[in-house]
C-alpha cells in the first residue's frame, strides 16, 4: 500500500461534512466575483459590441458616436491591445477580431461609468460588416469538408476479420446535440492595476493559471506582472476553463488603458450566445456481434462540432475517442474522429469533456441493437463487460474491472430490479396511454488529463505561531466541494481539528503554473500537493517534538490536535509543539507537489495509459411516459458509485446527484437551436435565455433516488484512498435514455429497435412512440428514417 | 425576497416574489426581508440550517433565492404539519414542493433541498417573523418616483390611474411586472414613464354573484387560487401549471391579458370558460367577451387609456373542463400549446362545447369548428376521433425552438383524446 492512500487512525477525511462555505451560501455572505465591485471605488463598466452575422468580415469600425454617450469613456478595439490580440492558447481567437466568426461575436467594447452608459454607448458603435458564407450545422460542415485540427484515429485489432466473424452487423447514424453550461453565475471579471503596474485579476476562472498567462500576453507583459485569482464560482461545470481567459484580459486591458477598475460581466443572453458549450456531436457506424450477443467489431467515424476555433476540441476529441469503449470489451475497432469547423460559438470544456459523446454513441448503438439481437439490454450489457487481463482499445489495462460487475448487480440488487421488471410488464399490460420501463447502464470514465504533462498540481501550506494554519493549492472552487476536501486532508496529514485550518482563495502568485480544475482532477492532484506540503512539515515538527517528549522522531503521535509519544506516556498541544518549533528556528511553511506516476500517452498513434485510474458507477432508472404527449416523468433511480474511499462524504452524493440530473438535462430535456435557415438570422442561437433553454427543475428530480458509495472501494496510489467523482456520474443518466427508449418499444412491440433523437424531449418521444406504434409488431417496418435523424438498417 | 402581504388565514403572509423583476420603488413603503435578514453564518435560521447541513447548496450562487422560497413556505400559515402524506409535491410537514418551482439549481440534482424543505419544523415561539403575521402588513404607498429623467408612479386609486393614463397615452401600465421585467432586465426596454396599478383596491375585489364570479384583474393569480379554493375545477388545473409560485405572487390575470401573449397561459382557460373582460377608462366600464378581446399579434380591442379591471366568468360552471398545458418541462415552462376545456355533457350528448387554444396563432383562440363538431353529438369514441381530427387544424401553429407545427397540431388533436380517456376513465372508476 502506497503511502498516499493510507489513512490515519480517525481522519478528518472520510467525515460526511457540509460545505466549508454553506453558512455563507444560506446566508448570501459568500463573495462571488462581481460582488467585489460593490466593495471597490471608481469602477468602470464594460459591455461587448456583438455583431449580427454569423460570418462577415468587419471593413470598418466607427466608435465615436459611443463616445458621444454621456457617461462612456472609451472604446477598446483591436488598436488597445499591446501584446497578442488572441484569447487563446491556440493563437486562433482574435480577441479583437476584424472577422465576424459567430453571430453575435463581440468586435470591441465599450467602457462606461455604469453598465447602462456602456450599454447604450454598445448600441450605437457603428460597423460595416461583409457577410461571407457561413457553415451552420455539423452535417453542412461534413459536407463541404469544414474541418479543423488533426484526424485521429483510434484503433485495435483488424477490423475486417471482426466484421467477417460477426453473426449480426447493423450499422447506422447519430446526430445529438451540445448542452449550455447555465452555471448561475454568468461569466465575470474585475481588473485593478496595482501599485508598480502589476495587474490583479479577479476572474470566475477555473484556470486562473492560463487567464493569467492569457491577460500577460495580450498586454505583452511576462507572467510575473499579473495575478489572477478566483475567489469563488457560481458553478463552473467545464465553462470555465477556457472561456473566461479573454473576458479577463477585455477587463485588464480596460484597467491598463484607463488606469481604474474595469468590470466585466456578461448577462445570461450575452454569456449564452457568445461561449462555447459541450459540442454535439454526429456518428456514423458500423458494428458487429456474434451469435451470443458478444460485440466482436466497431467501425465509427464520430464528428465534434468544433464551432469557430480550436478551443479544446482537440482533447475533447481525443477523450471522446478514449470512452467509445465506455465497459466493455470490443476487440476489433476502428474510430475516425474529426472536429468541424462551423460558425457557432468555440464549442469547449464540459463535464465529461468528450468522454459522455463518445460513450452516448456507443451506448445508443446497444440501446438500438439489443431488440435485434433478441437480447435483454441489461443482458446485453453485461455480457460485453470487461474481464480481467483486458485492455482498453488505446491499450491501457483496465483495472479493477470486477468492480464493473461489482456496481452492476449491486444496483440491480439495490433496486430490486428483476422483480420490478416484472410489476413494470403487469402496469404496461393494463394501461394504454401510459407505459412505464426501467434500464440499467454502466460507467467507466479515465481519470486524469489526458496530456500528461497537466497532471501536478502545487500547494503552499502556512502554520502560524498561534498553531493556526493556512492552506492555499492551485484548485478552484466552483460548488464541487474541493476547498471542503482539501481542508480535511490538510487536517488528515497535519493531525489536528478541522477548525484549525483555513483555507485561502486560489491566487497565481501563492501556487504557480496550475492546471485547469478539471478532469475531475482536482482532489487528486492538489490533495497530493497539500498532503505533500503538510508531511514537510509534519516531519520537522517530529523532530522538535521527539526532543520535548524524550523519544525519537519516529515515535511521536500528532492526532486531533494533541501530541504524544506512542505509547501515549508523554504528550503536549500542537499549538506548544509549534511554538517550540518555532523558537528554534524550524520552518513553519511548505511548498507542496505533486504529479501522478505512471502516465504515458502518445496522441500520435492514440495508444498509452493516459489515465491513473478508472471511476466506475451503475444506475438503474425507472421512468413513466404519457403515450398522449410523449411527456415523461422519473419515477425512480438507483445509483452504486464507486468513489475509493470517499474524501468527503455528503460532498460525493452531491456530485453523483448533480451529475446525474446534469446528465439527465443533457439527454432529454436541454435542446440547443440555433437559426439554420438562409434568412438574415442565419447560424444565431434561438435558445438564448432560460426562458427558451430549460434546465431541469423540481419537476426532472427523480421522485425517489438512492444513491450508494461501493463499499471497500480503497484506491491504491491515490490520496487518503479516493477517487475521482466529478465528471463520472454524469454519464449515468444514459439510464434515463434508455428507460425513454424502451418505454417507447413498450407502445409497439418489445422486439422493435426504436430512435430515439437527444435530447429526447417530450415532443421527440412523441414521435418515437408514434413510429413504434406504427411500426406495431413486425420488427423489419420499424427500420425507417424518421426526420431529423439518422438511419438504422442491417447491413 | 420576502414580502409582507395581507393573509389569507393571517393578518400578514411573508410572501415570496422575484427579486429581478420586482422595480425597487415598487417596493415603497413595503416590509422587505432577504435572505441576509433571515440569519447570518453564526446564527443560521431554521431554513438556513436545514439547507447547509444537508448538502442543499453547493456553488451557493441559487441559494439566497431558494432560502426565501423555503422560508415563505416555512411560514405559511395553513401549511399542516401533521406527518400526513399530502400527495405528490408535499412533504409530511405540509411543505409544498411548488413553492420551490421558480427556483434553479444548476449542481445539486434538487434531492437534498427537497430533503431540507420536508425536514422543516414549525416557527417557534419568539420568531419575529412568525409573530409578525399577527399585524397588518404596510399598504403598498402612493409613490411618485423620478431619477430626472423616468418616472415610477404608483396612484392611490383607479381614477387617478385612468386620470394618468389619459394625459401620458405612453405610459407603460404594469400589473405584477413578471413580463415587462423580462424586458427591461434582457431586451434593454425603458419606460418613460411606469405606472403601477397592482395594488389599487379598485382592481382586486373576488366577488361572486348568482350571474357569474368576478376576479379583480390586478389580484395576483395566487390570491386567486387561494381565494376560490378549488371552486373552478379548470383554473385549479391551471394555476399549479401557470409558470411558479414566484412567478403567481406577482402576476396577475390583467397583466396577462393586457401582454396580450398567444402562449400567454390563463387565455385558453378563460376562452373555455367563457369569460368576459371588464374594460374601465375615463369615461367609463364596458364589457366584452375575451373571444372577441384579442384582435392581432399582443394587440386587442383595449382602447388607449382603458385599463382591464376585472375578468368574469359567468355561472353555472360546465361539468367537464380541463386544462392541458404541452411544454418541454412540466414545472415552470412556457406552453408550446395550451388548451382549455369546458363541455355540458347530458345523458352521454354534449350540449354545449367550448374550447380555449394558446400558442398555435397570433392571438389565443376559441376552436369553434371543433366545438360545432362536438355539440348535439354523442360523447363517444368516434364523436372524439372525428373532433380531434378538427382541432388538429384550427389555427395556424408555428414551427418554433419550442416545438414543431406538427407536434403542435398533433397535440390539440391529442389534448381532446386524452380528455375523453380521462372521462370514461373517471365514470369507469
Amino acid at each position: 500500500m502506497s503511502n498516499l492512500s493510507q489513512r490515519p487512525e480517525n481522519p478528518v477525511v472520510g467525515v460526511a461534512l457540509p460545505h466549508e462555505s454553506a453558512g455563507l451560501h444560506v446566508t448570501g455572505a459568500a463573495l462571488y466575483t462581481d460582488d467585489l465591485v460593490h466593495r471597490t471605488k471608481d469602477v468602470l463598466h464594460a459591455h461587448p459590441v456583438q455583431v449580427p452575422h454569423a460570418h462577415a468580415r468587419i471593413t470598418a469600425l466607427r466608435t465615436e458616436p459611443a463616445m458621444a454617450v454621456p457617461g462612456v469613456v472609451t472604446v477598446l478595439t483591436a488598436e488597445d491591445v499591446p501584446g497578442l490580440n488572441d484569447a487563446g492558447v491556440s493563437h486562433d481567437e482574435p480577441l479583437f477580431p476584424s472577422e465576424v466568426m459567430f453571430h453575435g461575436h463581440a468586435v470591441c467594447w465599450v467602457l462606461g461609468e455604469t453598465w447602462e452608459a456602456a450599454r447604450l454607448g454598445a448600441q450605437v458603435v457603428e460597423f460595416d460588416a461583409e457577410p461571407l458564407p457561413a457553415v451552420a450545422t455539423v452535417a453542412e460542415a461534413i459536407e463541404t469538408d469544414s474541418f479543423q485540427g488533426a484526424q485521429p484515429v483510434l484503433s485495435r485489432g483488424d477490423i475486417e476479420e471482426g466484421f467477417a466473424k460477426a453473426a449480426h452487423v447493423f450499422s447506422g447514424e447519430f446526430e445529438f446535440s451540445g448542452q449550455e453550461h447555465f452555471y448561475l453565475e454568468t461569466q465575470a471579471a474585475l481588473a485593478f492595476v496595482d501599485e508598480n503596474e502589476q495587474v490583479f485579476v479577479h476572474s470566475s476562472t477555473q484556470h486562473p493559471s492560463e487567464t493569467q498567462e492569457i491577460v500577460a500576453h495580450v498586454l505583452g507583459r511576462p507572467s510575473h506582472a499579473v495575478t489572477a485569482q478566483c475567489l469563488r464560482m457560481g458553478g463552473g461545470f467545464g465553462g470555465k476553463e477556457m472561456q473566461p481567459h479573454g473576458l479577463a484580459a477585455v477587463a485588464a486591458l480596460g484597467a491598463t488603458v484607463t488606469g481604474r477598475p474595469v468590470r466585466l460581466r456578461l448577462n445570461r443572453t450575452q454569456d449564452m450566445l457568445m461561449t462555447g458549450k459541450r459540442h454535439g456531436f454526429h456518428a456514423r457506424w458500423r458494428v458487429g456481434f456474434d451469435l451470443e450477443g458478444h460485440v466482436l467489431a466497431l467501425e465509427a467515424t464520430v464528428t465534434a462540432d468544433g464551432g469557430w476555433s480550436m478551443d479544446l476540441s482537440a482533447p475533447v476529441l481525443a477523450r471522446a475517442l478514449c470512452h467509445i469503449d465506455n465497459a466493455y470489451w470490443i476487440p476489433h475497432v476502428r474510430v475516425h474522429g474529426r472536429i468541424a469547423k462551423t460558425n457557432k460559438q468555440s464549442n469547449t470544456a464540459f463535464r465529461g469533456f468528450g468522454g459522455p459523446q463518445g460513450m452516448l454513441v456507443f451506448e445508443d448503438i446497444l440501446g438500438r441493437c439489443a431488440p435485434l439481437l433478441g437480447l435483454d439490454p441489461i443482458e446485453l450489457r453485461r455480457r460485453n463487460f470487461y474481464q480481467a487481463g483486458q485492455s482498453t482499445p488505446y491499450g491501457q489495462p483496465v483495472r479493477h474491472p470486477e468492480r464493473i460487475a461489482g456496481v452492476w448487480e449491486q444496483v440491480i440488487d439495490n433496486g430490486d430490479v428483476l422483480a420490478r421488471q416484472q410489476e413494470i410488464a403487469a402496469f404496461n399490460a393494463g394501461h394504454e396511454h401510459t407505459k412505464r420501463a426501467l434500464a440499467v447502464t454502466p460507467v467507466k470514465f479515465g481519470i486524469s488529463f489526458n496530456l500528461t504533462a497537466f497532471n501536478q498540481a502545487g500547494a503552499l501550506v502556512h502554520v502560524y505561531k498561534d498553531g493556526s494554519v493556512l492552506i492555499n493549492h492551485g484548485g478552484t472552487e466552483m460548488g464541487q466541494g474541493l476547498h471542503t476536501k482539501m481542508l480535511q486532508v490538510a487536517a488528515t496529514t497535519l493531525g489536528i481539528p478541522l477548525d484549525r485550518v483555513r483555507l485561502a482563495p486560489t491566487r497565481t502568485d501563492k501556487v504557480p503554473n496550475t492546471s485547469a480544475t478539471a478532469a475531475s482532477s482536482g482532489a487528486d492532484l492538489n490533495g497530493g500537493a497539500i498532503k505533500n506540503a503538510c508531511e514537510q512539515i509534519r516531519e520537522r515538527l517530529h523532530v522538535v517534538a521527539a526532543t520535548r517528549l524524550g523519544c525519537g522522531p519516529g515515535e511521536v503521535r500528532i492526532a486531533e490536535g494533541s501530541v504524544s509519544t506512542l505509547d501515549g506516556t508523554a504528550s503536549l498541544d500542537w499549538d506548544e509543539l509549534v511554538m517550540a518549533a518555532y523558537l528554534q528556528r524550524v520552518q513553519l511553511f511548505a511548498a507542496g507537489y505533486y504529479r501522478t506516476e505512471g502516465l504515458h500517452w502518445d496522441a500520435t498513434t492514440f495508444r498509452g495509459s493516459p489515465f491513473k485510474y478508472f471511476a466506475y458507477g451503475a444506475a438503474a432508472t425507472e421512468v413513466e411516459v404519457d403515450g398522449f404527449t410523449g411527456a415523461y416523468r422519473t419515477l425512480r433511480v438507483d445509483i452504486v458509485h464507486d468513489v475509493g474511499d470517499s474524501l468527503s462524504p455528503l460532498v460525493d452524493l452531491g456530485q453523483i446527484e448533480g451529475g446525474f440530473v446534469q446528465g439527465a438535462g443533457w439527454l432529454t430535456l436541454e435542446d440547443l437551436r440555433w437559426d439554420t435557415g438562409d434568412g438574415q438570422g442565419r447560424g444565431r442561437l434561438l435558445t438564448q435565455a432560460a426562458s427558451t433553454y430549460k434546465l431541469p427543475s423540481f419537476s426532472e428530480m427523480p421522485e425517489e433516488f438512492n444513491v450508494t458509495l461501493l463499499p471497500h472501494a480503497e484506491e491504491e496510489g491515490v490520496v487518503y484512498g479516493s477517487k475521482a467523482v466529478g465528471e463520472p456520474p454524469l454519464m449515468l443518466a444514459f439510464s434515463v435514455r434508455e428507460a425513454l427508449r424502451q418505454a417507447v418499444a413498450a407502445f409497439g412491440s418489445p422486439s422493435i429497435g426504436v430512435e430515439l433523437a437527444s435530447p429526447a424531449t417530450p415532443e421527440a418521444v412523441y414521435w418515437a412512440i408514434e413510429r413504434a406504434r406504427a411500426a406495431g409488431t413486425p420488427p423489419a417496418a420499424v427500420i425507417q428514417p424518421p426526420p431529423r435523424e439518422g438511419r438504422l438498417s442491417r447491413a | 425576497m420576502l414580502v409582507a402581504r395581507p393573509g389569507v388565514t393571517s393578518a400578514t403572509e411573508w410572501v415570496a416574489i422575484n427579486a429581478c423583476l420586482a422595480p425597487a420603488a415598487a417596493l415603497a413603503g413595503q416590509e422587505v426581508v432577504t435572505s441576509e435578514g433571515l440569519g447570518t453564518p453564526e446564527v443560521l435560521h431554521p431554513v438556513q440550517r436545514e439547507m447547509a447541513v444537508r448538502g442543499g447548496s453547493q456553488c451557493g450562487y441559487c441559494t439566497p433565492g431558494f432560502i426565501c422560497s423555503m422560508a415563505a413556505e416555512y411560514y405559511r400559515p395553513d401549511r399542516e404539519a401533521d406527518g400526513a402524506d399530502h400527495g405528490e409535491v408535499h412533504g409530511p410537514n405540509g411543505f409544498d414542493l411548488h413553492a420551490l418551482s421558480g427556483n434553479l439549481c444548476r449542481c445539486t440534482g434538487y434531492r437534498p433541498i427537497r430533503d431540507a424543505a420536508y425536514a422543516l419544523g414549525t416557527p417557534q415561539g419568539g420568531d419575529r417573523l412568525a409573530d409578525r403575521r399577527e399585524e397588518p402588513p404596510d399598504a403598498p404607498e402612493a409613490t411618485e418616483f423620478s431619477d430626472g429623467e423616468r418616472t415610477f408612479v404608483r396612484p392611490a386609486t383607479l381614477s387617478a390611474a385612468l386620470e394618468l393614463l389619459h394625459r401620458n397615452p405612453r405610459t407603460t401600465v404594469i400589473s405584477g411586472c413578471t413580463d415587462w421585467g423580462v424586458e427591461v432586465n434582457i431586451r434593454g426596454s425603458r419606460a418613460d414613464c411606469a405606472l403601477a396599478i397592482d395594488r389599487l383596491p379598485e382592481l382586486r375585489g373576488l366577488v361572486v354573484t348568482e350571474e357569474y364570479l368576478e376576479l379583480g384583474a390586478a389580484l395576483t393569480l395566487t390570491e386567486i387560487e387561494r381565494g376560490l379554493d378549488g371552486r373552478v375545477p379548470l383554473l385549479a388545473e391551471l394555476f399549479p401549471q401557470f409558470a411558479s409560485r414566484l412567478i403567481r405572487n406577482s402576476a396577475t390575470l390583467g397583466g396577462n391579458l393586457g401582454t396580450g401573449s398567444p402562449i400567454g397561459d390563463s387565455p385558453p382557460a378563460l376562452l373555455a370558460l367563457d369569460a368576459r373582460v371588464v374594460l374601465s377608462g375615463i369615461g367609463g366600464e364596458r364589457e366584452v367577451p375575451l373571444a372577441d378581446y384579442f384582435t392581432g399579434y399582443r394587440q386587442s380591442v383595449r382602447r388607449t387609456g382603458e385599463l382591464i379591471k376585472a375578468v368574469r366568468i359567468p355561472l353555472p360552471l360546465a361539468g367537464l373542463t380541463a386544462f392541458q398545458k404541452i411544454a418541454k418541462r412540466r414545472f415552470d415552462d412556457i406552453s408550446s400549446v395550451a388548451i382549455g376545456f369546458a363541455l355540458d355533457i347530458d345523458e352521454g350528448t354534449v350540449r354545449r362545447a367550448r374550447i380555449g387554444l394558446g400558442g398555435i396563432a397570433a392571438t389565443p383562440i376559441r376552436a369553434y369548428h371543433t366545438e360545432s363538431a362536438l355539440e348535439g353529438q354523442p360523447w363517444t369514441r368516434s364523436t372524439v376521433l372525428a373532433a380531434a381530427g378538427l382541432l388538429r387544424a384550427e389555427g395556424t401553429p408555428m414551427d418554433d425552438h419550442r416545438a414543431s407545427s406538427r407536434y403542435r397540431a398533433a397535440m390539440l388533436g391529442q389534448s381532446l383524446l386524452k380528455l375523453y380517456a380521462r372521462s370514461i376513465e373517471e365514470v369507469v372508476a
